[in-house]
């Protein structure tokens, strides 16, 4: 089978599978008790049946559950998100007004992980029983274990109460006034612990997969080989064992960076970063079928797409796979 | 040290009894209020927009009462004072209401601001506003002269005042909002919007801040007195504290974490101040279902009472930082009466009721089962609290938890409930906050906050009838405390404690608002010490 077939049936099959999660979740939000109209009343102190009823009309959400159904994925086969419930604005609107801020975030937590992740995974994999790797052992089942809004606060008082280095949250101050550069470092400053925070978390996953597999193939006829050969011992890591390590990081990170929503919601409300974590945690609260919805097409999307990235990074990376 | 520090609280003192000496005098005050400079404020809640007059709740007040002004204001002692109109008259019928409007004010947008503004909102705010009760009574509003309005009534409508103050009767532009589009939907609720308040708005991003600035041509001569206000939407608790903390945020309203107000306290560059929301009247208590079940015995009712021990929970939970509620009415309210049964900790006394009236101990010592609802995480410990201690006085006590809030909502209103925690809001008036929960003609199935109780009393109607259409004060006094002194013998609820809402302000922050609205009030006044 060619590549691009491959490919195209896994684009069907994502498609299909974007429905699936679509009608799955309609169908669960509408299982549960209570809706939109509801949560309008609690924010605003209470309403009178009428006004709840004008604002389930509104919102066709007097009409039977197929009918909303099918008008909610005739919309979205047509590209349109619809509306939130609770913003009275469009969906794709609010997701693309958030979505940077995620995408900073995650990428740059995803790729601080991976890079000291590997390096510490092959630094330990050196001395399999020292003290570095046992040090990296210990600190990254810390980081694993550590709860993410735990180590978010702590971080807070840290570097915010005690040594005032970084501000409390946010992305950018809006007090800060001056041209691109300034802007940017502000924003850097800004990012700094939300995302030592997130990255502390994969930092464990990356260091203990990249030691694992490090491990492995030091043992391999080929290193003793190259070792033999009189290749510096440095080369031998590097060159001749880290790339061949790199296969099941490179998977992890594939899986890793489609958790975009997951991973960030925590992190996002701790730090009041305004990207699509804290977007989804509140259409969650709030009933806000259409976001919620929207948030989950989303990033169903962006799951089918590193899937596939990471079958192409994985085939540069080892000429013997074939795609099945 | 100790003859230091004695002597400087001691020149404190004088220094206090000389300005409040100056001040009676009328002399002005030793500080002149300095102009410009940037505000600082965490705000919890994203709004949904910021327009009040078709949204109500904090979340829409803070900034909402920043960008609209209302025809009045109050002090911190409930007393209406002029704003948009300079002068108002009730006539001898009680049926008209005359407002003279400050002449000269304009919008936002230079467009002057009118009788026809007034009689606009006044119409908006009741099509569209969730609080039908506000100007429910208001036929029409007549508009004789551009800065005369005069709204006529149906009754006699004493809470028409409180109505007309703060973020609920914010005096919102015809020219913009009248373009026949549905205002609750309406585009500019969110951007460019076009006020009438002190603060324009600058720019209003979802999750992150509300930037205000400084409206020059306000129609107060001088005010306000800040440049721009940036609002800061700070969702968790611990991270606006430490904001606060490190002076990075200047001011934050309606905190109510007691672990972090204790914690604010020590720092001596805080204000921490308890001062206000009286209006806004946050009521934390326990609701029974009066109808159904177990909780229809008014003796059930009064035995769970006093078996629940609201100086503990106070004590426990609130650390000291909340205030007791014995009624509905807030004990802020000029209305609160405090001679009523509280329900002090009596358990031989709770015990003794439900053997009188026969609900025996089984060889569990159980008498029945009950079941306790809450919505949401603040309320949790008190409904956990309740399984341990009505034990005590065979209950078995099954606390029930809710997904979210609209799953505890839906619950509630259709009356599926033994017992739930519960937090309602006074919102001014008892007539706009308070009748609702104790009315028969407000059992409502399906809607939260309504009469969910299913309480229903002759007398208790007429009394909220009578002090509810008359403009005497001491006749209202009199009517609400035996509005109170009943609710208290029938006990639909059991009113645990007012929440202790709080303005926590840096030193730096001169006039941080107390009025009764808390920080749901115009900031014209608020400026920052060098």
């Amino acid at each position: 089978m060619n590549f691009t077939r491959a490919l195209a049936k896994r684009i069907g099959f994502g498609l299909l599978l974007l429905f699936a999660v679509l009608i799955l979740n309609f169908t669960l939000i509408s299982l549960a008790p209570g809706d939109i109209a509801d949560t309008i009343a609690g924010v605003m102190g209470g309403a009178d049946a009428q006004v709840l009823e004008e604002i389930r009309a509104r919102y066709g959400l007097d009409q039977p559950f197929y009918v909303q159904l099918w008008r909610y994925l005739s919309a979205v086969a047509a590209l349109d998100l619809g509306y939130s419930y609770y913003f009275d604005t469009p969906v794709t609107t609010l997701i693309l007004e958030k979505l940077p801020a995620t995408l900073l975030l995650v990428f740059s937590a995803q790729i601080t992980a991976i890079v000291t992740g590997t390096l510490l995974g092959v630094l330990a994999a050196k001395k399999p029983g020292g003290a570095v790797s046992l040090t990296v052992t210990f600190l990254s089942l810390f980081g694993f274990a550590a709860p993410v809004f735990w180590t978010g606060i702590l971080l807070i008082i840290l570097f915010v109460s005690v040594f005032p280095v970084f501000p409390v949250g946010g992305m950018f101050d809006v007090t800060v006034e001056g041209g691109w550069l300034v802007r940017s470092l502000d924003v850097l400053r800004h990012l700094c612990l939300p995302m030592l925070t997130l990255a502390s978390v994969f930092l464990a996953l990356y260091s203990r997969h990249a030691r694992a597999s490090m491990l492995e193939v030091l043992g391999a006829d080929y290193i003793r080989t190259a070792r033999a050969k009189g290749v510096p011992e440095r080369r031998v890591l590097y060159r001749h064992a880290l790339k061949n390590a790199l296969g099941p990081v490179v998977t992890v990170a594939g899986l890793q960076f489609s958790a975009v929503i997951s991973g960030a919601v925590v992190v996002e409300t701790v730090f009041s970063w305004p990207g699509l974590g804290t977007l989804a945690l509140q259409s969650i609260l709030a009933r806000d079928t259409p976001t919620i919805l929207g948030i989950l097409f989303f990033s169903s999307l962006v799951v089918i797409a590193f899937n596939i990235l990471t079958d192409i990074a994985l085939r540069a990376l080892d000429p013997r796979i074939k795609s099945g | 040290m100790k003859t230091m520090k004695r002597l400087s609280a001691a020149s404190w003192l004088t220094l206090a009894a000389l300005a409040g000496m100056s001040a009676g005098a009328g002399l002005a005050a030793a500080d002149e209020p300095k102009r410009g400079g940037t505000l600082v404020m965490s705000v919890q809640n994203t709004p949904r927009h910021l327009n009040p007059a078709v949204q109500s709740g904090i979340a829409t007040g803070e900034p909402g009462t920043q960008l609209f002004a209302s025809p009045l204001r109050y002090d911190d002692g409930w007393n209406p004072q002029p704003y948009l109109a300079r002068s108002w008259a009730v006539s001898d019928d009680g049926l008209s209401v005359t407002l003279n409007l400050v002449k000269g004010a304009t919008f936002h947008d230079g467009a002057p601001i009118t009788s026809a503004d007034v009689a606009f909102s006044v119409e908006t705010v009741k099509a569209n506003h969730p609080f039908k009760s506000m100007f429910a009574p208001v036929q029409t509003v007549e508009t004789p002269d551009a800065h005369t309005a005069v709204l006529k009534l149906t009754q006699p409508h004493p809470a028409l005042m409180l109505a007309m103050s703060s973020q609920l009767l914010p005096i919102i532009p015809k020219h913009i909002y009248g373009d026949g589009q549905d205002p609750k939907t309406h585009p500019r609720n969110a951007e460019n919007v076009v006020g009438s308040g002190p603060f324009k708005l600058v720019e209003f991003k979802r999750d992150q801040h509300i930037i205000l600035e400084r409206y020059d041509d306000f129609f107060i001569e001088g005010r306000p007195y800040l440049d721009r206000i940036v609002m800061r939407i700070i969702k968790d608790g611990s991270a606006r504290a430490i904001a606060l903390d490190n002076g990075s945020a200047h001011v934050s309203g309606f905190e109510l974490s007691p672990r972090d107000l204790l914690r604010l306290k020590k720092n001596p560059d805080l204000n921490v101040s308890g001062q206000g929301y009286a209006a806004i009247g946050s009521i934390v208590w326990l609701a029974f279902n009066t109808k159904d079940g177990m909780t229809a015995d008014k003796r059930v009712r009064q035995a769970i009472a006093y078996a629940v021990d609201r100086k503990f929970l106070l004590r426990a939970i609130m650390l000291g930082t909340a205030q007791a509620a014995k009624t509905g009415i807030h004990p802020g309210s000029p209305f609160y009466d405090a001679g009523v049964n509280g329900y002090d900790l009596d358990l031989e006394r709770a015990n003794a009721i439900l053997d009188a009236a026969g609900y025996a101990r089984d060889a569990d010592g159980i008498r029945f089962p009950l079941t306790v609802d809450f919505g949401w995480e603040t309320v949790k410990p008190y409904a956990e609290y309740l399984k341990p201690q009505l034990k005590k006085i065979g209950i078995d006590v099954t606390v029930r938890a809710s997904a979210d809030f609209p799953s505890w909502a839906k619950r509630i209103s259709n009356h599926d409930f033994d017992m739930t925690m519960d937090n309602v809001f006074n919102w001014g008036d008892p007539v706009i906050g308070v009748h609702r929960t104790y009315a028969a003609d407000n059992i409502k199935k399906g809607v939260i906050w309504s009469n969910t109780q299913q309480y229903a009393n002759p007398r208790v109607d007429e009394l909220m009838q009578l002090a509810g259409s008359t403009y005497d004060l001491g006749a209202r006094k009199k009517h609400y405390a035996e509005f109170q002194r009943i609710l208290a013998e029938d006990l639909p609820i059991y009113w645990l404690y007012a929440a202790p809402y709080h303005t926590v302000a840096n030193a730096k922050v001169a006039n941080p608002p107390n009025s009764i609205w808390g920080t749901c009030s115009p900031l014209d006044r608020v400026y920052l010490k060098d």
